[in-house]
């Protein structure tokens, strides 16, 4: 039966519905000049929703609505929080981009509110339905947002990429989940585990345990299942690019956790951590080898993606709840180290200029000193240097990786940062000691909010490398209950 | 007598052709999309026969889900197939190669 308590352990997605909606008959009234309403307006939206999130937290370990197709606990707070973080931080740096190129609609505001949704109702999911129908909220907003810029060609080829290869995903994640379903007679991710046990089809099961997997993996973009993220992240509009980078990572953390916990512990959890394992060092090498001789840099960061999944599939192979943990403290890490990124290029882009090759950034020491230094805070993290934020999370998840004892998967991890760090290094080298290129002017958007916000979440990195006690101690708490 | 082996065989097979229709297919994106259909109706026809046959209607109340968001992807995807023949005239998978590396 519907009960008021369940309306109200639903009020923060509730409430985004409603005023996403509301946002998008406003933004069809309005005159194109003035669509800084529907700017701000989103903003207070989404900060409105975080507000939401973080008053209507039960107390202890968390709720239950809707007859257990929906779970609100400490983990779907954090990651809601930081996925409308990263949305706000989205839209601000999205403006100038936008609005240079002429596709500053409201619908941009729209898609990745709704996207957003997708991630909280995927993140809260108790059900194998909630997280399809989470899945698909997100991905099918993240198909328009890639295909956004409506008139560029290469925009248009990486959407049908995207489509064709997460339609596949979807598809293996629906196969898988019927197999599960088949074995042991539920859709309930609290009861799948009993359900496991009992089984009297393991075979089906441990079919559709590789078929998720393969979802999952699709959704991560883990190696071999990456082939979609390079050309996504290259051709599609760089605004766009910021939320797949930073808030779908999120998602497919929360979903993996969710999916897998459900298997664990037992007989079941050996398999599934060999899979994950095998997918991490595939990630970690093909990521970061490839990287080395990408001359564009949005292409290169996706093969850093790549390689950053597999370090967060370290953190997954573990678990137990300290290896969770680590895992959600490295998504949480890399959603922030890639905003940072991807809003610098945002910020060095003007109309009829990407700014998205390495060498666009030649000198940018000598025209802009704040910018390249925010750059080089973002690419230091990404490579993992003491002290920044991106360092502590890969500690946490090669310890989480020693603790289960793979040690041999710990050596790979720390080689291939090794290597990694060459790419990110070269970066800064263009930045610091090449001449900027003649002819080629290198000045940042002029827009404020841009500016102070970037700076802000810049620092932020260094920040939380310094104080980063009470975000994992906050992450740790929210698996131990 | 039809079994639940018979209706999980015939869902693999749909599967495989979906999926080898996916890869296989080099010629038009038109034939991936009704790949990608084939696929979702495949996981369908599963989700009824264990559902069927295990006496729980929560499959069948996935499979009405997994139809509705099937008819939506299939629009995102028309609409995102019209901006790409507007763009470059062409809908052959094998010209689709601007980006590589």
């Amino acid at each position: 039966m519907l009960s008021w308590n369940d309306i109200l352990i639903l009020l923060p997605e509730l409430y985004l519905v409603a005023a996403v909606c509301v946002l998008l008959l406003m933004d069809a009234f309005i005159r194109p000049e003035q669509r800084n309403a529907t700017h701000w307006l989103a903003i207070a939206i989404t900060v409105i929703t975080a507000f939401l999130v973080v008053m209507g937290q039960p107390a202890g370990s968390g709720a239950v609505a809707f007859g257990g197709m929906f779970i609100r606990d400490t983990v779907s707070e954090i990651l809601n929080l930081f996925t409308l973080i990263t949305v706000i931080l989205v839209f601000v740096y999205a403006r100038p981009y936008l609005r240079d190129r002429k596709i500053w609609f409201g619908e941009f505001y729209v898609l990745t509110l709704f996207a957003a949704l997708g991630v909280m109702l995927l993140v809260s999911a108790g059900n194998l339905i909630m997280i399809y129908l989470g899945l698909e909220l997100l991905t099918l907003s993240s198909y328009a947002l890639v295909a956004f810029h409506r008139d560029s060609r290469l925009a248009s080829e990486s959407a049908i990429k995207y489509f064709v290869l997460g339609a596949l995903a979807s598809g293996s994640l629906l196969y898988g989940m019927s197999m599960v379903y088949g074995a042991t007679g539920t859709l309930d991710l609290m009861q799948l585990h009993a359900g496991a046990l009992q089984t009297g089809m393991p075979n089906l099961l441990r079919f559709g345990l590789i078929f998720m997997i393969v979802g999952i993996a699709f959704k991560l973009g883990a190696a071999p299942f990456h082939m979609w993220l390079p050309d996504v992240y290259q051709g599609a509009p760089t605004a766009s690019v910021t939320f797949v980078a930073s808030a779908s990572k999120l998602a497919a953390f929360g979903m993996a956790y969710r999916l897998l916990s459900a298997f664990g512990p037992g007989d079941l959890l050996h398999q599934w951590q060999l899979m994950l394992a095998v997918l991490a060092v595939l990630s970690l090498v093909i990521g970061n080898l490839v990287a080395i001789v990408q001359s564009n840099l949005k292409r290169m960061l996706a093969y850093s993606t790549i390689a950053h999944m597999g370090y967060l599939l370290l953190g997954l192979v573990n678990a137990t709840p300290s290896g969770y943990a680590a895992a959600l403290f490295y998504a949480i890490s890399y959603a922030l180290m890639s905003t940072v990124a991807f809003g610098v290029i945002l910020a060095m882009s003007r109309a009829g200029f990407e700014c998205e090759e390495i060498d666009d950034f030649k000198g940018l020491n000598e025209r802009s000193r704040w910018m390249a230094f925010l750059m080089m805070l973002a690419m230091f993290s990404l490579a993992g240097v003491p002290p920044l934020f991106g360092f502590f999370a890969k500690l946490l998840v090669l310890k989480a990786a020693i603790d289960a004892g793979m040690l041999w998967l710990a050596i790979v991890a720390i080689v291939a940062a090794i290597v990694g760090l060459y790419y990110y290094l070269r970066v800064v080298k263009v930045m610091y000691f090449d001449k900027p290129n003649e002819g080629v002017e290198l000045r940042p958007q002029a827009d404020a909010p841009l500016r102070w916000v970037l700076s802000l979440n810049a620092l932020a990195l260094l920040g939380l490398g310094l104080y980063w006690g009470p975000l994992i101690s906050w992450c740790q708490q929210a698996f131990a209950g | 007598m039809i079994t639940l082996a018979h209706f999980i065989i015939l869902g693999a097979v749909l599967f495989c052709i979906a999926v080898a229709g996916v890869f296989i297919n080099r010629k038009n994106v038109i034939v991936l999309l009704m790949s990608i259909e084939l696929m979702l109706l495949a996981v369908n026809i599963n989700f009824v026969a264990f559902s069927r046959f295990g006496g729980d209607v929560a499959g069948q109340i996935f499979v009405f889900f997994i139809l509705t968001v099937a008819a939506a992807e299939t629009a995102i995807g028309l609409a995102i197939l019209t901006l790409l023949f507007r763009n470059r005239g062409t809908i052959n998978i094998a010209d689709i190669d601007s980006m590589k590396g």
